[in-house]
């Protein structure tokens, strides 16, 4: 129906074809560049950095899944969105493209319910209490984790055990090699939808005690992409339009260290200005809503062992948010609809760790958040909200077993300036954790937990103009989980190891509040969808083997099953019907290849069918999706530095999905990746 | 190159695999369902349109057969394959004018005709966030919220006039901001003016049309954000307003069409009503913000002599399982009174039908938001 040429094909075989060339080129030339030794070295220091992780990740009690470095670095992603795909438990929402809105839902309890930290440190969100993760770019990362339950040690502010599950976003601290005081590193990135990314990462060590780190990117890409719509009968190719992207991010960090003590600050600030495409429906494929984003936040941490008994962490963040939002079909007597919302965050936290004795240790936190949001909207309630969250918790140790236990106290107390208020709320929250080592000289280990947790209704939800309800109930959530690891290291053999993680768990929400996309992307149509039942298994396997000298095999597997069930109501046609979004079943493969110089990718993700609404009914079905990526590079030395070079395919098959109805996701899709470190 | 090998025969088993997991696709289907036949009935039956949930694109179009009793879900896809997204977004009103059935498509900015025999599309005619149709000597007027995207100097609201020949556009008129339903009287078309989208800043006038000339000749206070407009046999109007949701409540006002003056005001709140002969059958949602909570209210008005009845259309208590009435019909002919029910707009609903003593005599299950009715003879 409408078919647009566009230009971008043109600069992507460009890409392809300059790439070719580029490491044709190159190859020849560089290929003795690179001495033995160092590579050697450096692939030690992965092998040792990937065991560690794993070691930690079988030892948690509560299931812990982690990508870091070389995996992060090589996986076909943009953003923290796209790298989180590969994790078990764990559904995206993507409305595709560049610039749409990307949140996660792990075990199906709900967006709201995951926390996102920066540095140990929450981004909050208190408007509508989601992070969108496509705004967070791998390139200044060292490590993405997600906990189920929370993050299992005990020197943590009290904000770390008021979700359901967390992700925890680590930015890269400096690391110098001897006689090394500077290291420069510029990337570019480009590709498909229009793509230019350059980044640049500045790392300085001013003296033995501090290092200092600068950090930017900007993201230009025009969004525009073929889709396909058919129904078997009509067969529609258009081309997404008003999804252009233009971001630009600055974060400047400090790391420090002082006798028995670390501490650490950071400037964070980001612009975006992007158009909204909206829902692909009949007879409307163009759309011209703009939104503009400036995020600013800074932060700190310090941490220090006061005596050999008592450990202190002291976190604190200041935060201010800015949205504004333009709908030109929406025309009002003082001009096109045109919001602005201001939110501003101050955060506080003091904890500290107390070692009883060999085998107990208790902790204690006390956080404190004031945050208040600000809108140019009619009715306008002008929220403030205060959060006191105190935790108390404790760990016994022995041989072979962990035992944790926690009790959180919330506090919240919101005040308006006009209209009525939610009123004030206080809940208890306990947690018990435990990871049992089997034998003593086997890693096999058998982890439990239970958590009660609940999410506050967010600023949207309860005062928004004709959308908020004030007596919205906070949504409870009960998590019980068991599980089993065992983890396998082998000297000297073509098996490098062997990692199984499995889980069952089983969740209760109560009071759940669905957000369904409404009238536009981030306004949303609130419902109690009342009580669910959730039930799941999760598999994660991950193995490395040598099958001839050189070449490298590191493969990872995870299988999830899902039933997420509503029970609100036996009068209802929908009773135990799947809720919305949850597929049955899900799972991703994940393979990569070192080979000297060169490195491969190739990954699977596939997400079962589901229903995009309550009724499990055919006119709410949607088909499985999976999508095949890989990707290809080559590591050179070059003078001084370092040269690499990632070409990328995503959606191989270009099969034809949407993850939100009429949001259709991009097709086959390149980028091309040129780092260079000094 | 074992490597590569492995590689592409996982790749290629992977890929084995799992393309047999997508179905080829295929229109939606529709369904049958039995409800009581009425064998003598004058009235053939109706066709009712879901709205759907906005951005779902899951308007749908359903049929009673009354005769036969026999209610088809989801008409259209089936009827109408070839249509790339089917009937669109947020299905807003139906109307029949002779053999051709119009529904107004709102987000999807369309008027789709079809023949009202089969349900196959005949045309479409394309106008701008478009809301309600009604129909007078041969031709249709539509209702638009219009507004020429990224100018706020564009008129806020027309009615066009549409050839139910050509299927065309003939002549458009300015109104008040965000127009919603219309009724005609004689040479003359009333429309309801809501300002909807500038709170609180609303409109409070209904807009008389001149239809020869196609001019509006003036406008009528009435009260703020005004919705539903219809017009009884004695030549009055019944206007709703819908208030501001939070202190001012929905009324219900008449206005004598003679001297285009209110001639009274029923302190009642209407979502929506349906006039047959002498009666006004009305229901109202009234959401309150204060006490954030819905209040459903079912009330009759003897439109003659313009009172407030003691009658209800539903007497049997059942009015209980109706979460959120959404759209109401009267069979001219049996008196028979069919209220829709859209639960919580994102799940099927439901499309009850009482009998004139106010009993339940069948429901059935529809698409989502079930909301406006076509009667067909």
């Amino acid at each position: 129906m409408i078919k647009k040429h566009s230009a971008y094909m043109g600069t992507m075989r460009f890409f392809i074809f300059s790439s070719i060339l580029w490491t044709g080129f190159l190859l020849p030339l560089n290929t003795w560049a690179q001495t033995d030794s160092t590579k050697k070295s450096t692939q030690l220091k992965e092998i040792r950095i990937r065991e560690y992780r794993l070691t930690e990740q079988s030892k948690s009690p509560t299931p812990l899944q982690i990508l870091s470095g070389e995996d992060l670095k090589r996986m076909n992603s943009l953003s923290v969105a796209d790298a989180l795909r590969y994790f078990s438990g764990l559904q995206l929402k993507d409305y595709g493209g560049i610039g749409g809105l990307k949140t996660v839902n792990v075990r199906s309890l709900g967006t709201n319910h995951t926390a996102v930290f920066l540095d140990g440190i929450q981004i909050g969100n208190a408007q509508n209490g989601q992070v969108d993760l496509g705004k967070f770019s791998l390139n200044n990362l060292e490590e993405i984790s997600l906990y189920s339950g929370q993050k299992p040690e005990l020197l943590l502010p009290a904000r770390a055990y008021a979700s359901a599950s967390s992700i925890y976003l680590k930015t890269r601290v400096p690391e110098f090699e001897k006689n090394q005081h500077q290291q420069l590193e510029l990337g570019l990135k480009g590709g498909s939808f229009g793509l230019i990314n350059p980044t640049l990462v500045y790392q300085y060590q001013v003296n033995d005690h501090l290092n200092a780190s600068i950090n930017t990117e900007y993201i230009h890409a025009d969004g525009k992409y073929k889709f396909r719509s058919t129904n078997g009968v009509y067969d529609t190719t258009a081309v997404r339009n008003n999804a252009d992207v233009e971001r630009f991010r600055l974060q400047a960090a400090l790391f420090g260290k002082f006798k028995d003590g670390k501490w650490q600050a950071q400037a964070y600030s980001f612009l975006s200005e992007r158009g909204l495409p909206g829902a692909i429906v009949s007879n409307r494929f163009d759309f011209t809503q703009r939104i503009w984003d400036r995020d600013f936040f800074v932060q700190g941490s310090a941490e220090k062992q006061l005596s050999s008994k008592l450990r202190i962490l002291v976190n604190g963040k200041y935060s201010y948010a800015y949205q504004r939002y333009l709908d030109p079909d929406f025309v009002t007597t003082t001009g096109l609809l045109d919001n602005r919302f201001k939110e501003q965050e101050a955060y506080f936290s003091v904890s500290g760790k107390y070692k009883i004795n060999s085998i107990w240790e208790a902790a204690y936190a006390s956080d404190f958040t004031y945050q208040t949001l600000d809108a140019n909207i009619y009715r306008f309630a002008y929220p403030t909200r205060n959060t006191f969250l105190n935790v108390l918790s404790s760990s016994l140790t022995f041989d072979q077993l962990n035992v944790k236990a926690s009790i959180l106290s919330t506090t919240v107390i919101d005040r308006v300036k006009v209209y009525s208020s939610s009123g004030d709320k206080q809940v208890f929250s306990p947690t018990v954790m435990l990871s049992w080592k089997l034998l003593k000289d086997k890693d096999i280990r058998i982890r439990a937990f239970y958590k009660d947790i609940f999410r506050m209704p967010t600023f949207n939800d309860l005062y928004y103009t004709f959308i908020g309800n004030t007596l919205l109930r906070p949504e409870y959530a009960k998590q019980y989980d068991v599980g089993v690891t065992y983890f396998k290291n082998f000297k000297n053999q073509k098996l490098k190891f062997i990692d199984i993680q499995s889980d069952v768990y089983y969740n209760r929400v109560k009071d759940k509040i669905v957000a369904q996309p409404g009238a536009n992307l981030y306004r949303w149509i609130m419902y109690n969808i009342g009580l669910v039942d959730i039930r799941g298994l999760e598999i994660n396997a991950k193995t490395a083997f040598e099958p001839f000298t050189d070449l490298m095999v590191n493969l990872g597997l995870t299988y999830t099953c899902q039933k997420a069930i509503d029970i609100t109501s036996k009068l209802e046609d929908q009773y135990k019907d799947q809720i919305p979004y949850i597929p049955e079943n899900s799972g991703s493969f994940l393979t990569r290849l070192d080979y000297h110089h060169w490195r491969a990718n190739y990954s699977f993700i596939y997400t079962g069918f589901r229903y995009n609404q309550k009724a499990n009914i055919i006119e709410n079905y949607m088909e499985p999706w999976y999508t095949h990526d890989a990707a290809i590079g080559y590591e050179f030395k070059l003078k001084k530095g370092s040269v690499s070079v990632n070409g990328e395919v995503n959606n191989l098959l270009n099969q034809q999905f949407d993850i939100i109805p009429n949001f259709p996701m991009p097709g086959r899709n390149y980028r091309l990746t040129l780092n260079y470190k000094l | 190159m074992r490597s590569l090998k492995f590689s592409i025969y996982i790749l290629a088993f992977l890929g084995a695999i799992t393309t047999s997991c997508r179905k080829d696709p295929k229109p939606l289907p529709s369904e049958v369902t039995k409800v009581e036949p009425e064998p003598t009935s004058a009235i053939k039956g109706f066709y009712l349109v879901n709205e759907g949930n906005m951005n779902m694109n899951k308007a749908s179009l359903d049929y009673l057969d009354l005769v036969n009793g026999i209610y088809t879900r989801n008409l259209y896809n089936q009827v109408n394959p070839e249509v790339t997204k089917g009937l669109g977004d947020v299905g807003n009103d139906i109307g029949r004018y002779g053999t051709k059935l119009y529904v107004v498509v709102n987000v999807s900015n369309k008027v789709e005709v079809l023949n009202v025999k089969t349900g196959k599309k005949i045309g479409q005619i394309n106008i701008t966030n478009c809301r309600y149709v009604t129909f007078s000597n041969g031709k249709a007027y539509v209702s638009a919220y219009l507004g020429k995207v990224g100018d706020p100097k564009a008129p806020n609201g027309i009615v066009a006039e549409i050839d139910t020949t050509a299927l065309s556009v003939n002549r458009t008129v300015e109104v008040g901001r965000q127009p919603e339903e219309m009724a005609i009287i004689g040479s003359k078309l009333y429309v309801a003016n809501s300002g909807g989208y500038s709170p609180p800043d609303y409109e409070h006038t209904v807009s008389v049309i001149d239809l020869p000339s196609f001019k509006e000749i003036k406008r009528i206070e009435v009260a703020i954000n005004l919705h539903r407009i219809k017009a009884d046999r004695y030549g009055d109007l019944y206007v709703t307003s819908r208030g501001d949701y939070y202190n001012i409540p929905s009324k219900l006002f008449v206005i004598d069409t003679q001297t285009d003056q209110i001639k009274k005001v029923f302190d009642i709140a209407a979502s929506n009503l349906a006039i047959d002969d002498d009666y006004a059958y009305i229901y109202a949602t009234e959401w309150n913000y204060i006490e954030q909570k819905n209040t459903i209210t079912y009330s009759m008005i003897n439109v003659k002599d313009e009172t407030l009845m003691d009658r209800k259309f539903i007497i049997d208590g059942t009015e209980k399982n109706i979460k959120i009435p959404y759209g109401i019909a009267v069979n001219p002919n049996s008196k028979d009174v069919y209220v829709t029910d859209a639960k919580d707009y994102v799940t099927p609903g439901k499309l009850h039908c009482y009998s004139p003593g106010g009993r339940l005599k069948w429901s059935v299950t529809t698409g989502d938001i079930p909301a406006h009715i076509a009667f067909t003879n």
